[in-house]
């Protein structure tokens, strides 16, 4: 036993490292499972699109719709609020994103509507700039939902989407 | 858990068993002849009190459990059916949700006594830090519980709460999903939430037992803030502190009856009684009362991942007011400055607590934010400086010295 007293390592200090290094290799991999059972499961990530007929929403009207449990706001902009949107200069903006990259169409601006701050569901056609109000922090947003004013960090979010014809939209 | 044990088994059983599993003597020690200091005040029994607070949450949330359901579709209705059907279901759930805010009445002013009496110098540094992290464990525990009954409030709150995580940089969305279980707040963030829930309050107990335990072996600390020099300072813990505290927990328990009974829900939000809606949030969403300050110090700062850190740290820096607080003094009543800053303090909480509840546009802003400020100056600022300018008034030699002398000096009592 007289490596068991002698300061340098020996064979028995190198099982010790060996056992434990492997030990926690397998505790993080059996770990892992237990974590990951909390992202989504299939069923919900195969919730991925929904397609939606706007042949009846006017100019100057919106509607909400649910995608993926969130709300998409789906707006026929009037030609006052676009021609609005697109005066802004991009210095102005907090998140510079010209209004022309917002939208397919000028005319239809497609845009979750959560706010960008804590995901509040904002209020239309409110707040100092005519668009959206977050009633949550006190977010403002412009007429293509960019943010303008208050905590919120980014612009309202653009979800994947296109037009299968003048009156569908797929959106996801 | 200090010092010798002086129990004596007499029954035969009590010998048998105290060879075997010593725990009569533990209680014994712990809870009958516990050397207690002879002059604590009212606001000691705020540990009794909070120990009941958490007894009863824990027996009404099992009992709840047995007639709640953790789903999106059924949730509602679940408690509306345990209001409505369930035999006494009205009051178990009253006394659960008014209980969450007994409880946290309770450990505020447990808190601020701590911060009076200076209960958290040295060597009292482990019993605070594990009274924070109840508090924290409280915090998500309440917070978990208010999304179950699925009312507008819970939904709106449950995203709030978790797109702060989203403010973390990188790993923020990917953290979000997982807590949610989905790409928003849906039926399987319910599920864990409810989870949870049950786990936490069992957590806390734990957590509860390193408390008392990190409390009896310093001992307990006095209004005089001074150390114990003897046995002429104590009383044992029974029966004059047990029956202090009963007394405690009864005028506190007619409190809570006066909400259970008489006014059950004015401390919650009636747009908790709509059912969730993805779709539309409250014109003006508050949290519980017991959350507004921090709500308010979220609110003040202007940018989002600052805001959290903001909320977060609020908390966090409760863990090293040990270390912060540069005085050796314990007790507020001899330190004259402290004192009045030590109410400056109460009140700015009490501000925010306001501020959170007010919308969050024009001077309320501005008032949130210097509130915010004057809260973290107090421990940054105030704390370690005060304690190196500041002239303690003299301590008392002991605490049994001023009891049995009423009047002038007079020589110490014999060992």
């Amino acid at each position: 036993m007289a490596d068991a007293i002698s300061d340098e390592t020996n064979r028995r200090d190198f099982l010790y490292v060996a056992t434990a290094g492997v030990a926690g290799v397998g505790v993080a991999f059996a770990a892992w499972p237990v974590i990951d059972q909390m992202n989504p499961s299939a069923d919900v990530r195969a919730l991925a699109t929904i397609e939606v007929d706007i042949s009846q929403i006017a100019v100057g009207q919106s509607l909400t719709v649910k995608w993926q449990g969130k709300p998409v706001f789906i707006r026929r902009r009037t030609q006052e609020e676009i021609e609005v949107a697109e005066a802004v200069p991009l210095s102005d903006l907090p998140d510079p994103q010209a209004d022309a990259d917002r939208t397919e169409n000028p005319e239809w601006l497609v845009m979750l509507g959560i706010c960008t701050h804590l995901g509040c569901v904002p209020l239309g056609e409110q707040g100092d700039f005519n668009g959206w109000f977050c009633p949550c922090h006190g977010s403002h947003y412009d007429t293509s939902g960019r943010i303008r004013k208050g905590p919120a960090p980014k612009n309202l979010e653009i979800p994947p989407y296109e037009f299968l014809s003048d009156s569908l939209i797929l959106i996801g | 858990m200090s010092g010798h044990s002086t129990y004596e088994p007499t029954t035969g059983f009590e010998k048998w068993l105290d060879v075997r599993l010593p725990i009569v003597r533990l209680v014994y020690d712990s809870f009958i002849v516990f050397p207690t200091p002879a002059n604590l005040n009212y606001w000691w029994t705020f540990g009794g009190i909070l120990t009941v607070c958490l007894a009863i949450q824990i027996v009404t949330g099992v009992v709840l459990a047995m007639h709640y359901v953790a789903n999106a579709d059924m949730a509602f209705q679940s408690v509306e059916h345990i209001m409505r059907n369930v035999n006494y279901g009205w009051l178990i759930r009253y006394v659960h949700a008014n209980g969450a805010s007994m409880f946290f009445l309770a450990v505020y002013i447990h808190m601020f006594r701590g911060l009076y009496y200076g209960s958290y110098k040295e060597p009292r540094e482990v019993l605070w830090i594990l009274g924070v992290l109840i508090f924290l464990l409280m915090v998500a525990t309440a917070f978990l519980g208010y999304v179950l009954p699925w009312g507008q409030m819970s939904f709106w709150a449950a995203t709030v709460i978790t797109n702060l995580f989203g403010a973390i940089p990188y790993v923020g969305e990917a953290i979000r999903e997982l807590l949610w279980g989905g790409f928003s707040v849906d039926n399987p963030t319910l599920n864990r939430f409810f989870s949870l829930h049950y786990l936490l309050p069992f957590v806390i107990a734990g957590v509860v037992v390193l408390h008392i335990w990190a409390l009896h072996v310093p001992g307990n600390n006095n209004p005089l803030g001074i150390d114990v020099k003897g046995p002429q300072d104590t009383v044992p813990f029974h029966p004059y502190y047990t029956m202090k505290d009963a007394f405690g927990i009864v005028v506190f328990l007619i409190l809570m009856s006066y909400f259970v009974f008489f006014n059950p829900t004015i401390l919650g939000h009636t747009d908790n009684y709509i059912e969730a809606n993805p779709l539309v949030t409250p014109d003006h969403i508050v949290p519980e009362w017991y959350f507004l300050p921090f709500y308010a110090i979220l609110r003040a700062i202007p940018d989002k991942l600052m805001g959290v850190i903001a909320m977060f740290a609020s908390i966090a820096i409760l863990f090293i007011v040990p270390w912060l607080d540069t005085s050796k003094v314990r007790s507020t009543t001899f330190r004259p400055l402290y004192k009045i800053f030590f109410w400056v303090f109460v009140a700015d909480c009490i501000l925010l607590g306001y501020l959170g509840a007010m919308p969050a546009e024009g001077a309320y802003v501005i008032w949130a934010r210097l509130a915010t400020a004057y809260y973290f100056a107090h421990f940054l600022v105030i704390l370690p400086v005060l304690g190196l300018i500041e002239t303690p008034r003299k301590l008392p030699e002991s605490i049994s010295k001023p009891v049995l002398s009423s009047s002038g000096p007079s020589p110490a009592p014999a060992e």
